[in-house]
This record gives structure tokens, sequence and C-alpha cells, in this order.
């Protein structure tokens, strides 16, 4: 029946309301170089998530007190624009976007070689044009995309993706409805190539056992993105020979 | 294949990509070396040169290094010294005793104010990344004419191809003075039409420096050369 309340989120016959199977993805597209000005930047659309990134700097860090003398600092402002739901969001910096900002740096300084520009800052821009449930990993998978484009230096290419629990059942990368009305949520940052993870909350309960399984939808669907920002990267280049 | 490396493989990885095992291969810039495997930091070609492998980037931040040529903008002026934008991770810094004039204390701003242009050289670089420039030398001044345009940095030897050919067909094309400098500023003092027709070869650079058709479409260009002396 109903996750909570009346609200049904997996069909009769097992499959989710957007006919989805448990382990299966929206669908994803990432452009690469989409903005001139910006020195890198990227656009994914995941479901109907539309987040573009915009990558400026390495450049010097101002107001000199944010400067480390041993590394780079990674300024991240992640922002929905306020026609990016159905209900108009308030324009501004608020609470969420504030977190989402922080914990989005933090797990692409682990990432990236900061360590290669100190004293400097690398501007990350997100800005979400369209949400619908899961934009901050939409919005790290943008960001990576556009640091690879700028030319940053970085061990991987970070991969935002997330999985969840309706109706006592994993899900991998949860819509609107699942979101709202669902169980658990747990968005992963994942560096395919080494499988670390630099990057993880989770909003609700899983249990042990539903948890491990959601890592590994999460695994899975992080192979698949993964390719597709390649993908994106080599075709913004591709006919190109240095 | 490549114009550059007749007969190499030419690849283009992605950061964390697997270039190939690290036995016995020594590791050049662009790359690391993790579990026995080299893997690329950068989105670029991958080099193999002297048993060394590394990734040529496609796109980078200017990394000064001591005697480059500049083209730098004043970005903060203090008293005995000007801090200088140079298109990179670090402002760069000019000490009036550095500078081409006799500059008493206090009076920087009366020789050059934020956003003046120059022509400059890097004297120094530290450990610290810090950026010592110096207007010192033949030709190094102020730039009170022309425009400033940018050009990736990576792209900087297709604008000035093999012994400066390249840069000089653009010249003669447009007929305008060109510097460019290492920091990917590039200075065009020449009529409008000259400079009209520089900028678009430094689009075709932007956009197109990295494809096999530069050399085609930087041809093509040619035709549309502005014509001289119709006037």
């Amino acid at each position: 029946m109903g996750g909570y309340g009346d609200v049904q989120l997996l069909r009769d016959d097992g499959l989710r309301l957007d006919g989805r199977k448990l382990d299966e993805m929206r669908p994803v597209s990432i452009e690469a170089g989409i903005l001139p000005a910006a020195d890198g930047s990227a656009m994914v659309t995941h479901g109907l998530n539309v987040a573009v990134a915009a990558v400026y700097g390495p450049m010097e860090a101002h107001p000199r007190k944010i400067q480390r003398q041993d590394r780079a600092v990674i300024d991240v402002r992640y922002n929905m624009a306020p026609f990016s739901t159905g209900d108009r969001i308030r324009p501004g910096y608020n609470r969420r976007s504030r977190e989402i900002s922080k914990v989005t740096a933090e797990a692409l300084e682990s990432v990236v070689l900061v360590e290669r520009y100190p004293r400097s800052k690398i501007r990350v821009e997100i800005e979400i044009l369209a949400a619908e449930a899961g934009t901050r990993c939409a919005g790290i998978t943008a960001a990576a995309v556009a640091l690879a484009d700028a030319g940053i230096p970085m061990r991987d290419l970070i991969v935002g993706v997330a999985s969840g629990k309706v109706e006592d059942t994993v899900v991998l990368d949860l819509d609107k409805a699942e979101d709202n009305y669902g169980q658990a949520d747990l968005p992963v940052g994942i560096l395919p190539n080494t499988g670390e993870i630099a990057f993880l909350q989770m909003d609700g309960d899983l249990s042990p056992d539903e948890y491990n399984l959601a890592m590994e939808y999460n695994f899975k669907a992080a192979a698949e993105i993964h390719e597709i920002m390649v993908d994106a990267l080599k075709r913004r280049y591709e006919g190109g020979e240095n | 294949m490549s114009n550059g490396q007749n007969g190499a493989e030419q690849r283009l990885v992605t950061p964390g990509m697997a270039i190939g095992p690290s036995a016995g291969i020594r590791v050049g810039s662009g790359a690391l070396a993790q579990n026995d495997t080299i893997i690329a930091t950068r989105l670029g070609w991958v080099k193999e040169f002297n048993n060394t492998v590394s990734v040529d980037p496609i796109n980078s931040a200017y990394m000064p290094r001591s005697g480059d040529l500049i083209v730098a903008t004043v970005a903060e002026v203090r008293n005995n010294l000007w801090f200088m934008n140079i298109n990179g991770p670090f402002q760069g810094l000019l000490p009036m005793s550095l500078a081409p004039w006799k500059v008493e204390f206090g009076a920087a701003r009366q020789h050059m104010g934020i956003g003046d242009v120059v022509l400059a050289r890097v004297q120094e670089v530290d450990e610290c990344h810090n950026v010592v420039l110096t207007m010192k030398g033949v030709g190094l001044r102020r730039l009170t004419q022309g425009s400033l345009h940018s050009v990736p940095i990576n792209h900087l030897d297709r604008l000035r191809g093999e012994g400066n050919a390249t840069l000089q067909r653009l010249r003669d094309a447009c007929d305008c003075r060109i510097i460019v400098g290492e920091n990917g500023k590039v200075w065009v003092d020449g009529d409008s039409e000259g400079t009209a027709w520089a900028r678009q070869a430094f689009d075709l650079v932007r956009n197109s420096g990295h494809k096999d058709t530069f050399e085609a479409d930087l041809t093509a260009l040619e035709k549309n050369t502005p014509k001289k002396g119709d006037a």
C-alpha cells in the first residue's frame, strides 16, 4: 500500500509510478562547455532536473582572509532559480542552498588537486533551472564536468547519484513523489574509478541490508553516469587533436 | 593524425582515467601514479616522450614562469607597488623599483591606475608562488592604445605557429601590431577593420585551435582580409 498516508508509489506490477524498474535511473544527458564566458561549464539534464554549472578560476582569492597558504579554496554557490519548481521559490540564498553549497564544496575539495594552486580560489556556480528531486546530485555531476572542462586537475570525475526507500522497497534515483512521500533518501558523491565516496547524506532510516542495496544501486548508476560525463567531454572536443 | 606528432597515438583522457601501468615509466604533468597505474588528472591528450607519460591539457590556467613576457592589468595600487592581474591563479607584484619610471614613495597612482594595461616580464616566481614582475627591459611599457584580447593558453602555439609564422601571417593580414603574452592576453594595435579581423582570428583560435581544420579555417578567413589602401 502507500508509503506515507494514501500515496501509492509502487504499482501492482512492481514497477514505479513512472514505469521505471526499481534499479532504473531517469534519463541523463550532459553537455559540456555551454557558457562561453566561463572557464568551464556544463549542463546536466537528469530526468526533469536541469542543472547548469560554471567554473571560474583558479583566481586570486578575495577577500585575502579566505586564502589558504597551502591550497586553493573552492567556493561553491548552489542556487535554485525561482521558476525551477511549480511553486515559485523566493530568490536568493537560504538555509538549504547554503547547506548544499557547503557539502558540495567539501565533496569537490576531496577530488580537486587543490594543493596545486595555493592562495587561490576556484569559483563554482551551480544554478538549478528545473527541479524534480535530486538537484544536489545533478549539481555535483554538472560541477565535475565543468571543472574538467575548465582544465582543473582532479583525481577523478565525481558523480552525484541518489537512491532511497519507498513502500519498504529500495529504489534508485527518486523522483519528486518518491522523494516527498518516500521513507528514505541516500544521495552520495562517488568517484567511479576508485570506488571512493566523497559525499554522503541520508534522510530517513535504512536497515544495513537496505543501505547496502541502496549503495549497490548507487555505484551501478554512478558507472552509467560517469560514461555519459566522459562522452560529453569527449564530444566537446571531438575532431580535435593538439 | 596530429600535426605535431606524426604517427603518434592521440588519446583523449578525462580526470581519473587510467593511462597505463606505472612500472618503469616516469609520470609527467597532468598525470599521477596511483596503485601501480598512471591516471590522468586533466582533460587532455596523452603524450609519451622520453619514457615519460604526461597529459597535454585542453584547458589550463596560466602558471607564470620566470622570463615570461606577459600582458598584465593593474588590479590594485599601493604606495610603492602595483598588484597586477596576470590572468592566472596568483596576482603579480610590480614594485616601484622595477617600474620604468622614477617613482617617489606614495606616487605610484600618478603613473598607473587600476585597469591600466602593461607589457611586462616575469622577474621571479618563488616556491610560494609569489610572482614579481618587471617593466625594466627593452619594449616593456605601459600600453596606452590598441585593444586587449584573450586566447586560451593551450592554443598559443597554434596562434604563433612554427617560428611565429602564423602570427606573422595574422600581422600581415590585418596590418596591425600584435603582441602575444604568455598569459593568453593578446594586445592588438591598428585600425578598426584590422582589429576586427584580428578578433575573428582569435575567436577561430579559441574555438578551433584544437581541431585539424584550424589551418583550413584560417586560410578561409584570410580571404576576408580587410583591404588596405581603399580609403
